[in-house]
């Protein structure tokens, strides 16, 4: 049995404005294993998003409670890469170090390497405006990598790409995670990306937010995330998933 | 060694052609213009006395050249703008952080600096005057009202403008308020405080001028309002052509720096 890296219990999340109170998260419990993938899925404006920005730290909840197990630093990766345009790509992925004052020769090789190890050697010392939307979304992905994160939120990391861009981003993001042996707890609104990259999936109710159902995903040869959408279970999950999302226009 | 092909060639050579026709035009306006003022002054349909000639116009700028007078009124004017600018510019910036740093005080004083930006400051000058003395630093203090309330409402709407999602960024990673000043908004806003540069130079111009007119006894603007008491109108018309040089001057200098940067 592997370790549970993150314990949430009973989160509670109440938005107030002028007008009144509106209950974004209701009930949710859950938990993460180290080294796992998880998603969350759920209808558009759940508030699937605002888990992560309390995970992070970002926003405050209203009720309920999480733990990390143990002193975990967390890595937060949005929808729009934030590359910075004056900084260089090197530069843009040393920014965390600057900021935490962990920036020294050894972590800035550690960077180095991971821009190296994940085809952006020659992108090093180009800048942002210089590389297509997924090359950026990369370096967006080494900047997080680059603080040594335990666990990483991935926000609908990949969905302001193109189609295509996000299958194949897909793909590098999933086997780098893995390689780097990170946690990753992702929030995306599509179900083929989910069911493709993740270990469960976490699906949940339209507001207030409770968590409707857990699948264990499991292929009977696991594969990279393009291959798992030829699978055949794929077609199961992801008819049961949309069943469970109840969309109606 | 170049060996463009023909249609690029032929680009090239539009591209040459049209600034050809530009600056040759520019030059054709000014001197055409030139030369009709001074036709009209010379066969008297147009009185020189209130409109002056080009030919008048040269001969007091070479008077004024010999005996030495217009580089201290250029010097002093250009003295003037140049603390009022500068003042403006760095008080600007300073002003404009810390509202960005104290989201609180800048919504309790908003109203204020919009009257303030508002208000005709020439409308202040008699009290500038009294308040401050019938000295160049109340022509500096004038140029400084000016300028100083458009440099920190333009600064401070590019700071808070800076895109939120680095913000989030920096936040998880647990940057303090310096940090994210220093690393984002200072550097992102380089060509907003380059803008704002450009403003406030004409707007330091226009104050000093404003003051000197007022209250002065050398300066460009004196030397015009000096011109108009004197019913000299020669001196007055030379003074503003020489300040519309200086101007496009200082326009131009920023101008350079900016596309450097």
């Amino acid at each position: 049995m592997e370790n549970k890296l993150l314990e949430v219990s009973n989160l509670q999340k109440i938005y107030h404005d002028k007008s009144g109170e509106v209950v974004a998260l209701s009930d949710i419990s859950f938990d993460v294993k180290e080294h796992e993938f998880v998603s969350i899925i759920g209808p558009s404006g759940c508030g699937k998003s605002t888990i992560l920005s309390i995970l992070a730290g970002l926003e405050k909840a209203s009720g309920g409670d999480f733990n990390f197990n143990k002193n975990t630093t967390i890595g937060y990766m949005l929808q729009k890469d934030s590359l910075l345009p004056f900084r260089n790509i090197l530069d843009n992925c040393l920014i965390g170090l600057e900021i935490n004052g962990t920036l020294n020769e050894e972590n800035k090789k550690y960077v180095i390497k991971l821009l190296e190890t994940y085809g952006l050697k020659e992108f090093i010392y180009k800048y942002p405006a210089n590389l297509s939307g997924g090359m950026r979304q990369r370096v967006a992905l080494i900047r997080t990598l680059a603080v040594k994160p335990d666990i990483l939120l991935l926000d609908e990391a990949m969905s302001a790409l193109d189609y295509q861009s996000r299958l194949a981003i897909s793909d590098d993001i999933y086997s780098i995670i893995k390689n780097e042996g990170k946690t990753a707890i992702m929030v995306t609104h599509d179900i083929a990306e989910a069911i493709s990259m993740s270990d469960r999936i976490i699906v949940l109710s339209k507001r207030p937010a409770i968590v409707k159902k857990i699948y264990n995903i499991n292929f009977k040869e696991k594969s990279t995330p393009i291959n798992n959408r030829k699978a055949k279970e794929f077609a199961d999950y992801y008819d049961k998933i949309w069943r469970d999302l109840d969309v109606h226009i | 060694m170049c060996t463009y092909s023909k249609e690029h060639v032929e680009f090239l050579k539009n591209i040459r052609k049209k600034k050809i026709i530009v600056t040759i035009s520019r030059l054709a306006i000014i001197i055409l213009f030139l030369i009709c003022w001074e036709l009209l002054a010379k066969y008297k349909i147009i009185n020189t006395f209130l409109f002056s000639s080009p030919s008048n116009v040269f001969k007091t700028f070479l008077k004024l050249v010999k005996d030495g007078s217009l580089f201290k009124h250029i010097g002093i004017t250009f003295y003037e703008v140049f603390i009022s600018f500068s003042i403006a510019t760095i008080g600007g910036v300073i002003i404009a952080t810390i509202f960005w740093s104290n989201e609180m005080l800048s919504k309790i004083l908003d109203p204020y600096i919009t009257i303030l930006n508002s208000l005709p400051k020439v409308a202040l000058g008699p009290l500038i005057i009294i308040w401050v003395g019938a000295s160049i630093n109340s022509i500096i203090f004038m140029a400084l009202l000016i300028s100083l309330f458009i440099t920190i409402i333009n600064i401070y709407n590019a700071f808070i403008s800076v895109d939120k999602d680095y913000l989030i960024l920096f936040k998880v990673f647990g940057a303090n308020k310096r940090q994210i000043f220093m690393k984002v908004i200072l550097p992102s806003n380089y060509t907003s405080i380059i803008a704002a540069l450009k403003i406030n130079v004409s707007m330091s111009l226009i104050g000093v001028i404003m003051g000197e007119l007022l209250v002065s006894k050398s300066g460009l603007g004196y030397l015009i309002m000096y011109g108009s008491q004197v019913f000299n109108i020669n001196l007055v018309i030379t003074s503003v052509v020489i300040l519309g040089i200086i101007s496009y001057l200082m326009y131009f200098i920023i101008d350079k720096i900016e596309q450097k940067i």
